[in-house]
């Protein structure tokens, strides 16, 4: 079964991403796990698509890439003005949200 | 004139927006620019006013004229739906004279801190939403106007309050928009049930098709976001303290317009959509209005602060309103809205006359004060011509809420307990001589004698060209209507029979 | 002219306002444009007068007394129309609420045309006596202003066709009264009265305010005045509401005519100026309390039952204020608190003659009082102006002015013999009207009061008359006449209180007042003419007469003991100083306890005792005790319960706020851990749902 192969490969990247979104705590790394995650849904959207014959899955494919490429673009910003304004990438010492 | 016919109102409502982004985009050093545009932009509004009252059909004034009617959400059905009829007319005059007179007060007696931009431009603000909330004719047109209102207020309360602004001010936006919530979700309840938030369409299906509970507890909400505004006892508690924190122009604006939207609410919304849930309330708003009068006149009487009396004196005053509005006959009603008008002019005069007091002596303590008869004989006199009228003297505009409204309540409207109207009729009427004890007791207090001798050598401005322009059509007002009273209830008894008539 | 009697109301109206805002640039400030208003409108009433005695006149020629006396009796009141003498009434519609119309106008009949009169003259005497009594006065041109206003609130009452118009003028009179009795504004004492004036007044008005709406129901919904009189003569829809109704304008009556117990306003209000207090307590404010008894008399007739006899309340309030101002008025310093007392009396007399049914009587009282108590008010007030530098008290700063004030003695001794009542005096017809009516009405015991009252009145009148006429002068100042326009008002004064009385003199037939005045038709009960009574008027007669008498006798006795006294203690010893002291103590005593009847002493004292510890405690302990009860309610129910619960309410939200203030953290991997936390459960419930 071809279709499993690639969800079980999707999960397990996804899982990497969660993984890495939540422990990690430099922005940067945060930021790349995010893309992993992303391209997991990938994976399965295609796989979806090649398994169904049916081709919005590989549209929302592409849109997924270009929606991911401007995200990093605005979360490398954000980050780089975390690291200017407290010299560090390191999100634990965000916290002037605080309540 | 037919454009004028469609656009009068919006210009009422819009055109002081306009103003004040005008007086946004002046820099703030330039004050006399502030000043003229704000003064030009109400005084423009009012002739909007004049004009309407020139053109308004006196012949009809149960219906509703001026109309515009056009989409404006249609997701939610709500209408830009504005028209003006007896009932509306006369609030609307008021709202409009008594912004060019804060204006023109405002002229050099800006309170600290010194930001003429600013207060200018919140007070056009409310005079948006003021006039707004007395032409809107659609549901949610009328909470937004409604709700704007208490912005400005806020803020005047907030920066340029007495020493206790900041609870005052957070009190009384709190406090109205918890009423505001209640009466919102009762408007949603009314155009679920009743699948319209048009005011005429409400008014005509006076909720035949809602089931009795309801209907009352729709009206509960309604009730508490209107009481609260009035504010009727025991709802009051914000009132005192925004008015005695609250910059003079403030004071006069929440006395002399803000109160009365609570009140028009009920006449315009709560009682003619709900006719039958108004029925059974009733009995307790007349109950609650009565308990006011009486209640509102013992704390008067415990004060020690100028301006903290007269706060206390409008709920006394709202209350004859209010047992008016309870008594459901076109009789009461009429006199509500006369108690209204006659409230806005008098007890906003004693405002006014309270800040010129406080701004010559400093202070606004009773035990301190004495003698203006003898330092400032004109102040004083203007002083006891107000007082005599809110005390309800005939010949004076008090006079004609006070006593219609306690003549009503010997006959409410068939439905009503008669006996228990009648109790009530007695205790306003025992009212108007408390009314006269904490009146004449401040009068004797701040005017008769001679001054203390703190401010023997103190040299105390007279009234000043300014506050004469400021006062005089309040003042002629209240000697107008109370001679010629059918210059009010000719205009609101034709409406008021539309929809109280039987 | 009948159908121009607004302008009367409407003069004074307009001086008032000239007055107050031109007044200060007029050359005798103001002054000038009073009198000449009121001298206007006095002119317009005397020709309404004469023209309403021309039109019952014609009536009565046309078809005999007979029939209209008839009519009046309300025998051929449906058979001939047209024929009763009709009030005048011109009315605009003043405004409209719902269906009802409410009108303003000028009700012109006999009672209003007496008003008028009465009302005009006296304000027009104290205009002219005023501009020498006032001279120099801080405030003259707001005196004037005030002065004019007063009336034409009086003459707004007067003529009212409906009790909306009534009320206004009421409340209007109340306010120039303030006004005037807080004159001098700068003593604390004054003010204190005016405000006890007004609110004492005020608290009756709540009766007034609630009669005029019962009234106005019980009537279907109507303020017309004679609507209301007709109907409640028919006893249209019960008996009852038209008692209620009646019980309540009672309330207003006692508030504003200074019955007890809501007297004690009344010689507190001596605070003002003395043309003030004549004004007040002769033409307008006190008398309009009676007005409205006489004017709404088909509402009291019905209400209590004044036909059946016996005893009624509106009879007993009048029958108690008799005795207890009369009684009060021995024991007064003050000549104007005597007069004020007396005024209160004498206000009693017309209170219980309108309770009794003798509507003449206490119209025709109302009619002769105002003159001899004008009069008496602008002596003591020339007393004052010319002869004590400023001081009422009739003890320390007067006595023998006899000499130095020849006018103001006579008139005032022809004002007092008149308020006596000495034939053929005018007080003397106007008692003698209310008792036979008493006597012959089913009333006899309120005839023993009014008896009774007639004794105490001469009593402390001749005691008033002889402490500041006879004896030694005791004041410091340099007594004289006083000037002309201060004398003409006496001058006038006392000839209409010699021969007012006539108009109505029964004894020689003469009924012009009556019948003038009475009005006939359905809107006016059956009243009773009295039978001039020979035997009554002579036994009232001879009670004056021996008052006077037994007065005077303690008086020039005592005087003549204490002169003597006086001589042989200057020539004695320290020691029989002492006793001289205590002997003129003793007397004093003696006399107190000895005049007028002995008893009346400690009576009126005790009275007195009641009326300031009492009754004015009562309202002195009211007004603390509201105050207080304000405090009370302020500080625990309004600023501990119902704040507090608001209060509580954001205090109770904040606490919230502060629990959920641990789910922010601020941290964005901890938001991230809740968000895939937070879907982890939602997805397992969804497997395990569906």
């Amino acid at each position: 079964m071809i279709l499993a192969q690639f969800l079980v490969l999707a999960a397990v990247l996804f899982c990497i991403g969660v993984y890495g979104v939540l422990a990690r705590r430099n922005g940067v790394l945060v930021l790349m796990s995010v893309e992993l995650m992303l391209n997991a849904v990938n994976i399965n959207l295609i796989a979806f698509s090649a398994y169904l014959r049916e081709t919005s899955g590989q549209v929302f494919a592409l849109f997924v890439i270009t929606i991911a490429a401007a995200e990093v673009g605005v979360g490398l910003a954000i980050v780089l003005l975390i690291y200017r304004n407290i010299s560090s990438p390191d999100l634990d010492q965000l916290d002037q949200m605080s309540g | 004139m037919n454009w004028f016919q469609d656009w009068a109102l919006t210009l009422s409502i819009f055109l002081p927006a306009v103003g004040m982004v005008i007086i946004l985009l002046i820099p703030r050093a330039k004050e006399n620019a502030i000043k003229l545009v704000a003064l030009l932009t109400s005084l423009v509004t009012l002739g909007v006013g004049i004009g309407i009252l020139a053109d308004f059909d006196y012949s009809n004034t149960g219906v509703m004229q001026f109309r515009v009617n056009d989409s404006w959400i249609d997701l939610i059905q709500a209408r830009y739906h504005l028209g003006v009829d007896g009932i509306s007319l006369p609030m609307l005059i008021l709202s409009m004279l008594v912004t060019v007179l804060c204006i023109v007060y405002s002229w050099n007696h800006f309170p600290e801190p010194h930001n003429p931009k600013g207060l200018l431009a919140l007070i056009l603000l409310l005079e948006v939403g003021m006039n707004g909330t007395f032409l809107a004719e659609d549901l949610i047109l009328f909470f937004v106007f409604f709700e704007i209102v208490l912005l400005p207020m806020f803020f005047m309360i907030g920066v340029w309050g007495g020493p206790n602004r900041e609870y005052a001010s957070i009190k009384f936006f709190l406090f109205t928009l918890f009423g505001s919530a209640l009466m919102l979700l009762g408007f949603l309840a009314l155009f679920f049930l009743a699948g319209t938030f048009q005011i005429p369409a409400l008014t005509a299906k006076a909720g035949i098709d809602i089931a009795h509970n309801t209907q009352n507890l729709i009206f509960l909400g309604l009730f508490l976001g209107f009481a609260i505004k009035v504010p009727m006892f025991p709802f009051h508690t914000w009132l005192p303290d925004a008015h005695t924190e609250a910059p003079t122009v403030g004071s006069v604006l929440l006395a002399a317009v803000l109160l009365k939207l609570g009140a028009y609410g009920f006449i315009r919304i709560a009682l003619p959509t709900l006719p039958h849930a108004a029925e059974t309330w009733a009995p307790w708003i007349g109950l609650l209005a009565v308990v006011g009068i009486i209640y509102g006149a013992l704390c008067c009487l415990a004060q020690t602060d100028m301006k903290r009396l007269i706060a206390f004196s409008s709920v006394s005053h709202m209350g004859f309103v209010m047992l008016g509005i309870a008594t459901l006959t076109a009789f009461g009603i009429n006199a509500a809205i006369f108690g209204m008008v006659a409230h806005g002019l008098i007890t906003g005069m004693l405002f006014f006359v309270a800040g010129s007091v406080q701004h010559n002596y400093g202070t606004r303590e009773l035990s301190r004060l004495g003698g203006l008869l003898t330092s400032a004989p004109k102040m004083g006199w203007i002083l006891g011509f107000c007082v005599m009228a809110s005390l309800g003297l005939p010949g004076l505009a008090g006079f004609w809420g006070e006593f219609p409204a306690v003549l009503s309540a010997y006959q409410p409207a068939p439905g009503l307990d008669v006996t228990t109207f009648r109790i009530f009729m007695v205790v306003a009427a025992v009212g108007t001589v408390l009314a006269a004890g904490y009146l004449l007791w401040m009068y004797q207090r701040v005017a008769f004698g001679t001054p203390k001798p703190e401010f023997a050598e103190a040299h105390i401005h007279d009234v000043s060209k300014i506050e004469w322009l400021a006062w005089s059509p309040m003042l002629i007002g209240i000697v107008v209507f109370g001679i010629y009273p059918e210059a009010i209830f000719g205009i609101t008894n034709g409406a008021v029979m539309k929809l109280y008539g039987g | 002219m009948m159908n121009f009697a607004w302008l009367i109301p409407a003069i004074p109206v307009v001086s008032f306002a000239l007055i107050l805002f031109f007044g200060k640039k007029m050359p005798r400030q103001g002054s000038e444009i009073g009198i000449a208003a009121i001298a206007s409108s006095f002119v317009l009433s005397c020709i309404v007068t004469v023209q309403w005695i021309q039109r019952v006149d014609e009536t009565v020629s046309e078809h005999g007394l007979g029939i209209v006396r008839a009519i009046g009796k309300g025998l051929l009141a449906n058979s001939e129309e047209g024929v009763a003498i009709t009030p005048v009434i011109n009315t605009v519609e003043w405004f409209r609420i719902g269906t009802l119309e409410v009108a303003v106008g000028t009700q012109i009949d006999g009672l209003a045309v007496m008003m008028l009169f009465v009302v005009t003259l006296i304000s027009l005497l104290v205009h002219i006596y005023s501009t020498s009594y006032m001279h120099g006065d801080v405030r003259y041109t707001y005196f004037y202003a005030a002065l004019s206003l007063f009336t034409a609130s009086m003459l707004t009452l007067v003529v009212a066709p409906n009790t909306l118009q009534l009320l206004v003028g009421w409340e209007l009179v109340g306010l120039c009264s303030f006004m005037l009795i807080g004159h001098w504004w700068e003593e604390k004492a004054n003010t204190n009265a005016a405000l006890k004036a007004f609110l004492t007044t005020r608290t009756g008005d709540i009766g007034l305010m609630i009669g005029v709406i019962v009234t106005f129901f019980a009537a279907g919904q109507t303020f017309d005045i004679v609507q209301i009189n007709v109907l409640a003569l028919e006893g249209h829809g019960g008996h009852t509401i038209w008692m209620v109704g009646a019980s309540c304008l009672l309330v207003g009556i006692i508030g504003k005519s200074g019955q007890f117990p809501l007297h004690t306003w009344l010689p507190d209000a001596m605070a003002g100026p003395t043309p003030v207090s004549a004004l007040i307590h002769a033409a307008t404010m006190v008398v309009a309390g009676v007005y409205l008894g006489a004017r709404m008399y088909g509402v009291f007739w019905q209400g209590f039952s004044i036909a059946d006899g016996g005893v009624n309340p509106m009879a007993l309030v009048g029958g108690i204020t008799i005795l207890i101002g009369a009684a009060l008025a021995f024991v007064q310093d003050d000549i104007k608190k005597v007069l004020a007392y007396s005024t209160i009396s004498q206000l009693g007399y017309m209170v219980m003659g309108l309770g009794i049914g003798a509507w003449v009587g206490a119209v025709f009282h109302l009619f002769t009082h105002a003159f001899f108590k004008a009069l008496l008010f602008l002596g003591a007030g020339s007393i004052a102006y010319s002869g004590t530098h400023h001081s009422f008290d009739m003890k320390k700063d007067m006595g023998g002015l006899r000499k130095h004030m020849p006018v103001t003695f006579w008139t005032f001794i022809i004002g007092s013999f008149a308020l006596a009542g000495i034939f053929p005096l005018a007080g003397f017809w106007s008692k003698d009207e209310i008792l036979a009516t008493a006597g012959q009405g089913g009333y006899e015991i309120f005839m023993v009061v009014g008896l009774v009252g007639a004794f105490l009145t001469a009593g402390y009148m001749t005691r008033c008359v002889w402490l500041s006429f006879f004896g030694e002068y005791r004041g410091h100042a340099h007594p004289h006449e006083s000037p002309k326009p201060i004398i003409v008002p006496l001058i006038v004064l006392a000839v209409f209180s010699v021969l007012a009385g006539l108009a109505n003199a029964s004894a020689f037939g003469i009924e012009k007042f009556k019948e003038y005045i009475e009005p006939h038709g359905e809107a006016f009960p059956e009243v009773l003419t009295p039978q001039f009574d020979v035997g009554l008027a002579a036994l009232s007669f001879a009670i004056v007469v021996i008052a006077i008498g037994v007065g005077g006798f303690f008086w020039v006795d005592r005087r003549e003991l204490r002169a003597l006294k006086g001589l042989t203690d200057r020539s004695g010893t320290a020691k029989a100083g002492h006793s001289f002291l205590m002997n003129k103590y003793y007397l004093d005593h003696l006399y107190e306890r000895g005049i007028v009847g002995g008893i009346k002493g400690p009576i009126a004292r005790a009275a007195y005792w009641l009326n300031q510890n009492v009754i004015d405690g009562v309202v002195n302990a009211a007004g603390r005790g509201s105050a207080a009860l304000g405090r009370l309610t302020y500080r625990f129910v309004d600023q501990d319960v119902v704040d507090k619960a608001v209060n509580s309410i954001a205090q109770e939200t904040g606490n919230v706020g502060g629990l959920l203030r641990y789910v922010q953290s601020g941290r964005v991997q901890r938001y991230a851990l809740m968000l895939f936390g937070a879907v982890g459960v939602l997805a397992l419930s969804l497997v395990i749902f569906s």
